[in-house]
């Protein structure tokens, strides 16, 4: 099988700053990679590499023939100026649709069907006419990704996708990825600070820390020093909190 | 209506109208953009810089609708990198660059005319600002404005929802960035000597934020903010007639008592939402 990306030797960052270094990293088809790591550990900044938004400033970023074409699918972090934005739930869907044509002003049949297809698999086609900002977190996070399937149904792209969902949203929203995972064979990269919930959901994990602190399966990962460091902060973050 | 028939019969009043509306349509589709974008201090910026550029041209003999639109597109080009390169804080940085513009304006003026009423009908608008050429001008930009904003509105959506996706999904953000900064500048150029320096903002912003407290679609909201900025125009128009009121005041005023129907029919609405 040949990878959809690979990563060799990666560096991402900014103007005298390295937000990611000497990164190895191949994404097959089918995987379901989270990337976990601290606050300014390099995630974003790895996140808008892969999106091919921003230029590794050293080593090769390779993309696949077959994703070039595709595209990829992208859930960003919701906007504070998204929150009264006056749009039915149909004109963010369909959105979706527009990179896949050139110039072409308007929405075409084929478009229309692609995303109320994708509205029917999030189970959204009751929301078409209401508006954007009067959803809840759950419901606007299923919008967005109708959206992203819109743009790619081979390799979704997730920013902190559970920032600000109540705990049901968050389990409906595990449940909803993992349909999506192993139903419709929809590759995964997502990156979280949910990292116990992650750890059952994810089939890989990468460990950031500015380089990689691991790589591998969330067996191996789980008996590693990265994984004791880091999830021994959390365990005792989450006593301290009770 | 025999007072509408006789503002009609001024060719400077027809002028007045016809280049006005247009202008004041073009400014509400831009101003939806630019409104929910945050980025509604551009448009502010951009009127004091181009009354900087039209205090410069009429200094210096040029024409000033010539001079002034390639001035303050390069000013939108600077305000979006600004922006976009986010080192001082923007809100501060298109403030100091709108005092800066308009006392560059004032001095200049100063300096070469000295301060007549001309300078008062630059910062306030005069209604026989639009000359023959002016108007003919303004319709052939509005035009361009608007078959533009046509043609790429879907990617205007996209691009005002979300620019991250936008960009990630392998559409041009910059490029649409610095459409809507240049169409937004040329309409401001085009509407500031009969709106004012100080006003012509308003026309961005009120609509947009009037059609917002009702409707919920994108594109009900353009549809809605295009026809009432048309609408206030003419209401402002024929009040400033009658009342001999100066005419971008009184556009600014309707615009503002439609902006508080809106706003009491949202908290009606809602109220009676609520109770359902």
């Amino acid at each position: 099988m040949k990878p959809l990306i690979t990563c060799e030797h990666a560096g991402f960052g900014y103007e005298n700053y390295d937000a990611v270094i000497d990164l190895n990293l191949e994404i097959f088809p089918g995987d379901y990679l989270c990337i976990v790591g601290e606050n300014g550990s390099g995630k974003s900044t790895l996140i808008k590499g892969l999106l091919g938004l921003l230029k590794p400033t050293s080593g090769v970023i390779a993309v696949s023939e077959e994703l070039r074409k595709s595209g990829i699918g992208y859930l960003p972090q919701q906007t504070a100026a998204q929150r009264d934005f006056p749009a039915t739930v149909w004109e963010v869907v369909l959105s979706g649709t527009l990179s896949r044509r050139g110039l072409r002003p308007f929405y075409s049949e084929a478009e229309r069907k692609l995303a109320w297809r994708c509205m029917e698999r999030l189970a959204i086609t009751d929301l078409k006419q209401k508006c954007y900002r009067e959803l809840s977190g759950g419901q606007r996070q299923r919008v967005l990704i109708a959206r992203a399937l819109c743009a790619s149904e081979q390799l979704l792209i997730l920013d902190e996708p559970i920032t600000g969902l109540d705990p049901s949203a968050i389990q409906d929203f595990y449940s909803l990825i993992r349909q999506l995972h192993s139903r419709d064979g929809i590759t995964i990269i997502m990156v979280s600070h949910d990292i116990r919930n992650v750890l059952g959901e994810a089939g890989k994990i990468l460990h950031m820390g500015q380089r990689v602190l691991f790589s591998g399966t969330v067996e191996e990962y789980k008996k590693s020093p990265a994984a004791k460091a880091f999830l021994g902060d959390r365990t005792e973050e989450g006593g301290k909190r009770q | 209506m025999t007072m509408l028939m006789e503002m009609l019969s001024y060719p400077f009043m027809v002028r007045a109208v016809i280049g006005g509306a247009l202008v004041a349509l073009c400014a509400a589709l831009l101003g939806v953009s630019l409104v929910l974008k945050r980025y509604s201090m551009i448009g502010d910026g951009l009127s004091h810089v181009s009354f900087g550029a039209l205090s410069l041209a009429v200094a210096f003999g040029w024409s000033p609708l010539w001079a002034s639109i390639p001035l303050v597109v390069l000013a939108a080009f600077f305000l979006l990198r600004i922006r976009a390169g986010g080192k001082v804080k923007s809100d501060a940085a298109i403030a100091i660059i709108s005092a800066s513009s308009l006392a560059a304006g004032v001095i200049v003026t100063s300096l070469t005319t000295g301060l007549t009423t001309d300078v008062g009908s630059y910062m306030f608008g005069s209604i026989l600002a639009m000359s023959r050429e002016d108007v003919v001008l303004s319709c052939v930009l509005s035009l361009v404005v608007m078959g533009l904003f046509l043609f790429f509105y879907n990617k205007v959506f996209a691009v005002t929802f979300d620019e991250n996706f936008a960009q990630a999904t392998g559409v041009n953000v910059e490029r649409y960035n610095v459409l809507i900064a240049v169409l937004t500048a040329v309409t401001i150029v085009l509407g500031m000597r009969m709106m004012g320096a100080m006003l012509i903002s308003s026309l961005i912003i009120f609509p947009p934020l009037t059609a917002m407290r009702i409707f919920k679609s994108f594109r009900g909201v353009v549809l809605c903010s295009g026809v009432l900025a048309v609408v206030c125009f003419l209401i402002g128009i024929t009040l400033s007639y009658g009342l001999s009121t100066p005419a971008g005041a009184s556009v600014v005023i309707v615009n503002l008592a439609a902006f508080l129907l809106f706003f009491l029919a949202e908290k009606l609405l809602g109220r009676r939402n609520k109770t359902n």
